[in-house]
């Protein structure tokens, strides 16, 4: 998604899409893949942010916790319970690395809303290959822990026998489909949450003095890009759990 | 008049393509309200449905979302 944006006309200058170019940091020179651009940078500072709440925070293990103590035991309930209450006992194999999906998209959620700095989960590069590692790990999982018998999620033995084969290629395509949505969901929404402040922006650059009109608009959308960096992030997750229960869990069709 | 008609097309297929948005708007309201017209008849139920809700919300999402995906493969990708 790394493209110029958009030339609006009549001398308007909204540039809605330039905020999500990736850029070389030191320098100008050709993006390789061991470049170290602003995406390299907003990544490591959301690693190192979870390391120091999950890890620094919880060095002392005090009974009575510190604030940081708090929101990490916070986190750390909320996740388990979710993982624990729909992908089952069975699922808390996987707790640790649901935990680390949905620490690193929160962080990078809300990383991306302080103003200029890069919102890493908005490129469908980045929610893509924490999508397909999901679809990897749900498809491989599957079959080690039920062999063939992990095919059987296809075919829905509830319903008429008529109607099965063609569930079966609902249910098929359903599932090749979900590292597309699960992806596109992540990264379409902060796009399109980040784009549309900065199309208002433009505005408030063109308006003169009516400018605090887009402004307050704003500070409106703001508020709501807060709320979806959070609900994105736990709808990643929840996701990330239901589908691990057709992996581990018992069928629920 | 300048530019050439493919560009033309590209910008009104994507803005056709946006139009299926508001198929996501409507069934996320829809799961939306009805979650809440349960959760009004039954609040103790509520809170552990809210799980489904999200779901039910992302599922419907989705739909809207490859939609949004070809405007923006039309904008910038073709």
């Amino acid at each position: 998604m790394a493209t110029t944006g958009t030339e609006a006309p009549s001398g308007l200058q909204i540039h809605p899409m330039d905020q999500f170019i990736v850029k070389p940091l030191f320098g100008d020179g050709p993006i390789e893949w061991y470049t170290p651009t602003n995406v390299t940078l907003w990544m490591a500072i959301a690693i190192l942010g979870v390391t120091a709440l999950l890890v620094l925070s919880t060095r002392r293990r005090a009974i009575v916790p510190s604030r940081g103590q708090s929101v990490a035991e916070l986190f750390y309930g909320f996740i388990h319970k979710m993982v624990e209450d729909i992908a089952g006992h069975e699922g808390l194999k996987f707790f640790p690395y649901v935990m680390t999906l949905f620490m690193f998209v929160f962080l990078s959620n809300f990383l991306g809303l302080i103003p200029m700095s890069f919102t890493t989960t908005s490129h469908i590069a980045v929610t893509a290959t924490l999508a397909i590692l999901v679809f990897l790990t749900v498809t491989i999982v599957g079959f080690v822990r039920k062999g063939p018998g992990f095919l059987s999620m296809f075919w829905v033995s509830s319903a008429p026998l008529l109607l099965r084969p063609v569930l079966a290629v609902i249910e098929v395509i359903s599932y090749f489909v979900r590292p597309l949505s699960h992806s596109v969901r992540l990264g379409g929404n902060l796009l399109a949450g980040h784009a549309v402040i900065k199309v208002f922006a433009g505005f408030a650059g063109a308006m003169g003095v009516a400018s605090f009109v887009p402004v307050l608009a704003i500070a409106a959308m703001y508020g709501l890009e807060v709320l979806v960096s959070a609900v994105q992030a736990y709808v990643f997750t929840i996701l990330t759990c239901v589908y691990l229960r057709d992996a581990v869990g018992e069928a629920h069709h | 008049m300048e530019g050439d008609i493919a560009e033309m097309g590209k910008f009104i297929g994507a803005g056709l393509a946006a139009i299926g948005l508001g198929g996501a708007g409507i069934g996320v309201g829809n799961i939306a309200g009805n979650f809440l017209a349960g959760a009004l008849r039954n609040p103790s139920a509520a809170p552990s449905q809210t799980a489904n809700l999200f779901v039910g919300i992302a599922f419907a999402e989705a739909l809207g979302i490859f939609s949004f995906l070809i405007a923006l493969l039309l904008m910038f990708a073709v």
